[in-house]
């Protein structure tokens, strides 16, 4: 494969494949992806509409197993761990994330009571605040709210698992510039504060720029550049030239 | 009711083949092949169920109640198609109802262990349990389709296959339970029982007619509630795979 890498240090990885290729049918969606995620780091994952982007993500949540190659999250193989355990270790919040019935409490105390655990007011009080949301919200249904504070319901629910990777599929897509804002500040605070790994899928390379340390370039299903800012920009690979052309114009 | 008198009965037929004709509805063959199929069906079934009930022998009442079944399976199947192992999951869900409510039944004696009793009841069961089945089928796989993203949020979130679709589940047995409380509220009033008709036409008292009719309606709730019940804890855990995610669903 046609890789480039740029200069990435040798930090620890909080997810890493190993060859991964993931198929429906006779359609392959993933192929042969190697790489890390270094850890307590952000990196945007960028690429165009159908590259596997995802995909990628349910794979590293336990959505869906790879058909060939591994994934490790913090060195341990997904398939040597219980599916419940990986998916609360590795949060992942997409575009459109369901809201449950009932209240933000509800839908923050969903991940406990799966469990079988209760949600206390001084947690459910500490989440709503972690991600910039008032407690009087608590009380309201989780179906009225707006785009961005559905979001951050959204982030807040996942967070509950004390995960310490968090995966977002395009959380900002449908959103206005100032919610747009504020998920990206409580994204970083989140990161600087509490070091948690993000993998972050975003169309808007601007932003990417924005919160990114690192960078995946996937098209079609293969992973063609990885890397800082610079070294994207700087790639020879005429696929992502040709990619970031595009956006760019 | 001699065969002559049956035959003059064939005027019903031929109303609804007129008005397919006038119509151009396109439905004269269809028409045809049902009565006709309908009329040898009955006919032979009467038969068989004349010379096992002359015979009273319990292979032969067995035997009648296993090929009941296995026509219910067939019949059912199609609509579970995308649930790994249906097959035996309503073969299953069918002789543990038809096992339960026999021992209920005969040992309680309400009724006599006559092939009579047996195999008439047995088709009741069996033959309302293969409906609840099918509606039972359509409506838990439309659900699942429908809450897919529901049901992944839930397995992201550290949820078991159970939890993720429990809500899916649980509709789909209320919906499938509703049609048979809902016209047992009205028995008596909208409509009076096939089989209480029946007792009644052939000269049965209609006090006994009711007690009869009484124990069907309380057999049919019975196993409406088990077959739902049953067959969706059966089939749940073949939406998903090993690893505890929900698998894609081959459409019909």
């Amino acid at each position: 494969m046609n890789l480039e890498t740029g200069n990435i240090p040798s930090s620890p990885a909080a997810l890493e494949f190993n060859c991964v290729s993931y198929s429906v049918k006779q359609t392959k969606i993933i192929k042969e992806v190697s790489g890390r995620i270094h850890k307590g780091k952000i990196t945007a994952l960028i690429g165009p509409s159908g590259a596997g982007k995802t995909t990628l993500l349910k794979l590293c949540n336990g959505l869906i197993s790879p058909v060939s190659g591994a994934i490790y999250v913090e060195d341990e193989r997904i398939e040597e761990q219980s599916p419940m355990s990986v998916r609360r270790r590795v949060g992942i919040v997409l575009q459109n994330s369901p809201m449950v019935h009932g209240t933000v409490r509800d839908n923050l105390a969903l991940p406990l009571q799966l469990q079988g655990l209760a949600l206390s007011d001084e947690r459910a009080t500490t989440i709503m605040d972690r991600v910039g949301l008032p407690a009087s919200l608590l009380t309201r249904d989780a179906r009225e709210l707006s785009g961005g504070q559905k979001q951050k319901v959204s982030i807040a629910r996942t967070l509950i698992n004390q995960s310490q990777i968090l995966l977002l599929d395009e959380i900002t897509a449908s959103l206005d510039p100032s919610s747009l804002q504020e998920i990206e500040e409580l994204i970083v605070k989140l990161n600087e504060t509490e070091q948690i790994t993000v993998v972050w899928i975003t169309h808007n390379l601007e932003q990417a720029s924005r919160v990114g340390d690192y960078f995946w370039v996937m098209m079609n299903g293969e992973l063609r550049a990885e890397g800082s800012k610079e070294d994207i920009h700087a790639s020879e690979d005429e696929q992502v030239k040709r990619f970031m052309k595009e956006v760019l114009s | 009711m001699s065969w002559m008198t049956l035959s003059l009965t064939l005027i019903f037929v031929f109303i609804p083949l007129l008005l397919s004709k006038t119509l151009n509805l396109g439905l004269e063959r269809d028409t045809i092949i049902a009565t006709v199929r309908s009329t040898v069906q009955l006919i032979a079934v009467g038969f068989v169920l004349k010379f096992v009930f002359d015979s009273n022998h319990s292979v032969f009442i067995l035997f009648m109640v296993l090929l009941m079944i296995i026509a219910a399976v067939q019949n059912a199947r199609h609509k579970g198609k995308a649930i790994k192992g249906i097959t035996w999951k309503l073969f299953v869900t069918f002789v543990a109802i038809e096992a339960l409510t026999q021992a209920v039944l005969l040992g309680l004696h309400i009724v006599p262990a006559t092939a009579q009793y047996i195999i008439s009841l047995s088709g009741m069961v069996i033959g309302n349990s293969m409906v609840l089945a099918i509606l039972f089928l359509n409506r838990f796989t439309a659900e699942v389709e429908a809450h897919r993203e529901e049901s992944e949020l839930i397995l992201s979130l550290g949820g078991t296959p159970k939890q993720s679709i429990n809500r899916q589940l649980l509709k789909a047995i209320q919906a499938s339970m509703i049609p048979t409380i809902e016209s047992q509220k009205t028995i008596g009033l909208v409509q009076l029982p096939g089989m209480m008709s029946g007792q009644i036409i052939a000269g049965a008292d209609p006090i006994q007619a009711v007690q009869f009719q009484l124990l069907v309606v309380f057999l049919l709730l019975a196993t409406a509630a088990m077959t739902s019940v049953l067959l969706g804890f059966l089939s749940y855990r073949s939406l998903f795979s090993e690893r505890m995610q929900l698998l894609k669903m081959e459409s019909d």
